[in-house]
């Protein structure tokens, strides 16, 4: 079985190809690329069955990497499930995506591992693991069992290993592993009761406010531990500017850092937070200073990719009290939008640029390689920067309904995502 | 689907009072749920609303029929006593009854969510609910899923407009204004909804703030909270926040804030007890306010308490001709409609005649 995406324009960053081509799938694999006239003899070679899509006007890209999402399965169904939210995520865009490990029960084992990778998906499950059991912070996981298991990464997420001496014992089991290790960054004392980026708009409306110091004092901790154990470190949703001054300086002293900036992040700002708890996520919505220097580094490089944190809800437990609301919103399926409306239309930079941020880029994270080419795996990103369409939560295919983008109207969307050479959705 | 999740949501939580077309003094209000969302003219026509109920409170017979036949559901989801009495009196000097929950007992410690237990409250068909919660934004948040109109009576640290209102008033009363006053608050500001209704209110009215009490409780954002152009300062010590004010609001120290991070209480009472002494900093006459309840020799001096510049009592007085005046407003026949038989029956007592 062949499929031949026409008339589509190819956007690859590790090539650097920004052109019009065509694309031969066979199988789960690329078969060719090259102007039409050569994959139209391909196409047809052997009389095996082809099918065609034709993407005028589109843009074919790599299949997007999300780096960061909650699947909630096991543990969470009500919220969200493998199979629920991979197919939200094919309607966004994404070919594969990396669930963290804070499960019922956490992903801290390969038995755990296994029954994720055994469920039904649209898209390719990449799981991370937990950096310790249960994500306790008291004594490392089973990481190597859980590499062997599928695993592409170690985070604790939302329960960030406070422990700097537990920390640096991940770092140095990873780095023999050849694993990235994921942090989210947040002091617990800092963070404690907080529900919203600590600033003017905290204060006004008499709501706790986390300091932006609170993520920043990790990023330095971490970028410290990299130095000393040589390990890949991962910065997850990293929301201020100083933590991205930090990443630079790590960088500069040789260390491994790469970060990840989700879409809500560089759309909205702690001004934007009403008494709704689709505006509660951890980290907060930062400042606009904040905001404006994400922006800077996602267009500048320093940022690696952007990463939607999905984090469903189901809606019980978000229509209550803005202090008693979990953190988390739903990302998959506005991630693209939001990134061509606020980085690409905007003129802050090159389509190829934000193609990398969903493609290279996070696999540049995992160590692994993306690109449009012969052999390569066949899963790609088909997508419009120019059709219209308004985003109702209600339609999502996600369980949850938790985001603060519904009803908004986006130039820009994915048209058909293809995994392993089999198209997973058609808009 | 959760019912409650799935209730009819009406857009926009906020304050929402309309500009009446008809003279451009009188206004309706959907719901109260702060200072901040509200003009200087909307403030000075709730002020004015309240000096008939003002007059009521000295009437040796106190009740009247206006609200005769309408209950308020008066939800305190934290304790309270002051202002649910508050609201409770005003209620029944209107006619109208009160349905009470109460923290203790509300099924609330049985796990409901605040969004079921007022839809159940609703379901019995008050036509008013005054709203006390823990939670910054809880009666924004029950607003835009009820009909009916909402009263804020204290939601965790953002509002108390009934107390920014009956402060208001007691002030005007006083000094026969509200505009461009000095205003100096004591205490725990930052976590303070008398305070931030306090700021929203006077604020409008070209009053300029001075905030003082321990560093951990003035954040440096608070000088940007009040609207466009106020000036509100942090004053390092008692005596530059008492300089020419004219007015002093004394916040409670609440115990529960002592412990986290523990604050010495007798450093507290060193620096920043109103005494005596301190007052006299201040203006001549200048007034002392404090929402209470009062813990006499922590944050304030017994003889200040009692002295002739305090408006403890008189604020406590004026709560209740305030809450009068909303719930009148909130949940009486809109003077554009007038109710003939009201009319007939002679117990409308109000007339709007705000000059603008």
């Amino acid at each position: 079985m062949k499929i031949w995406i026409k008339n589509g324009h190819v956007v690859d960053p590790a090539s650097g190809t920004d052109s019009p081509q065509d694309v031969l799938l066979e199988g789960d694999r690329i078969l060719a690329t090259g102007p039409s006239a050569e994959i139209s003899q391909q196409a047809s070679n052997n009389g095996a069955t082809c099918e065609t899509l034709d993407a005028t006007g589109w843009i074919v890209a790599s299949g997007f990497i999300d780096l960061h999402c909650h699947l909630r399965e096991p543990g969470g169904e009500a919220s969200e499930t493998i199979e629920t939210g991979t197919r939200a995520a094919a309607r966004g865009g994404f070919t594969a995506v990396c669930p963290m490990p804070n499960t019922r029960p956490v992903n801290d084992n390969a038995s755990v591992t296994r029954s994720i990778l055994e469920r039904k998906a649209s898209v390719r499950v990449w799981p991370i693991g937990a950096c310790s059991k249960e994500s306790k912070g008291e004594s490392l996981a089973e990481i190597a069992a859980m590499k062997k298991a599928g695993i592409v990464a170690v985070s604790d997420d939302g329960r960030p290993v406070a422990n700097a001496k537990l920390m640096r014992q991940v770092m140095d089991y990873c780095r023999s592993l050849d694993l990235p290790v994921i942090d989210h960054c947040e002091d617990a004392s800092l963070a404690t009761g907080a529900v919203m980026r600590e600033g003017q708009t905290s204060v006004r409306m008499g709501l706790r406010g986390m300091p932006s110091a609170a993520e920043s004092i990790c990023v330095i901790r971490d970028g410290v531990l990299a130095k000393l154990t040589g390990a890949r470190l991962h910065i997850a949703h990293l929301s201020t500017k100083d933590s991205l001054e930090f990443v630079r300086g790590s960088r500069m002293h040789g260390c491994q850092v790469t970060c990840e900036v989700t879409p809500h992040h560089f759309t909205l700002i702690d001004e934007d937070v009403i008494y709704d708890s689709n505006y509660k996520m951890n980290p907060p919505l930062a400042s606009r200073e904040d905001r404006d220097a994400l922006l800077e580094g996602l267009a500048d490089g320093t940022v690696d990719a952007i990463a939607t944190d999905h984090a469903p809800h189901e809606p019980a437990s978000k229509a209550v009290e803005f202090d008693k609301a979990p953190f988390g919103i739903t990302g998959f399926e506005t991630a693209l939008p939001l990134a061509l409306e606020q980085l690409v239309h905007t003129g802050r930079m090159k389509l190829m640029r934000m193609v990398e941020l969903f493609t290279t880029g996070p696999a540049r994270v995992l160590g692994i390689e993306r690109r449009i080419a012969a052999g390569q795996p066949g899963d790609l990103t088909l997508f419009s920067t120019e059709h219209e369409w308004t985003f109702h939560a209600a339609e999502s295919a996600s369980k949850s309904r938790n985001t603060p983008f519904d009803g908004r109207t986006f130039k820009g969307a994915p048209m058909a995502t293809i995994v392993a050479g089999r198209v997973v959705y058609r808009r | 689907m959760n019912p409650a999740a799935a209730a009819p949501v009406r857009p926009g939580g906020t304050n929402t009072a309309e500009n009446s077309p008809r003279d451009g003094v009188t206004y309706r209000f959907r719901n109260l749920l702060g200072m901040e969302p509200l003009t200087a003219e909307q403030i000075v026509f709730l002020l004015d609303q309240s000096k008939p109920m003002q007059e009521i409170q000295h009437h040796p017979l106190k009740k009247l029929a206006t609200l005769r036949g309408k209950s308020v559901a008066l939800a305190f989801f934290e304790p309270s006593t002051r202002t649910r009495i508050s609201f409770a009196t005003a209620a029944s000097r209107l006619g109208a009854d009160s349905m009470n929950l109460q923290a203790e007992s509300s099924s609330l410690k049985k796990g409901e969510s605040l969004l079921d237990t007022v839809h159940t409250l609703d379901a019995m068909k008050p036509d008013c609910i005054v709203m006390r919660h823990s939670s910054s934004g809880a009666a924004d948040f029950v607003a835009r899923h009820l009909e009916i109109p909402v009263i804020n009576a204290g939601d965790g640290t953002h509002e108390h407009p009934t107390q920014g209102l009956l402060d208001a008033l007691t002030v005007r009363d006083r000094l026969g204004k509200i505009d461009g006053l000095n205003v100096t608050i004591l205490g725990d500001i930052q976590h303070s909804r008398v305070a931030r209704s306090n700021i929203h209110l006077l604020g409008k009215f070209g009053c300029r703030f001075k905030l003082c009490g321990p560093a951990m409780w003035l954040p440096r954002e608070l000088e940007q909270i009040g609207p466009p152009g106020c000036s509100i300062h942090r004053a390092s010590c008692m005596e530059e926040a008492l300089v020419d004010a004219d007015v002093i609001i004394v916040l409670r120290v609440q115990q529960e804030r002592m412990n986290e991070p523990a604050l010495p209480m007798d450093e507290y009472v060193m620096l920043y007890q109103l005494t005596e002494e301190r007052l006299k900093m201040a203006r001549p006459g200048a007034l002392v306010l404090h929402p209470g309840p009062m813990i006499r020799g922590l944050e304030i001096d017994p003889a200040v308490a009692d002295g002739p510049q305090s408006c403890v009592l008189e604020q406590v007085t004026n709560g209740v001709a305030v809450r009068m005046a909303l719930l009148y407003l909130l949940m009486g026949t809109p003077p554009e409609e007038p109710n003939a038989s009201d009319a007939a029956q002679g117990n409308r007592f109000y007339r709007p005649n705000v000059s603008g």
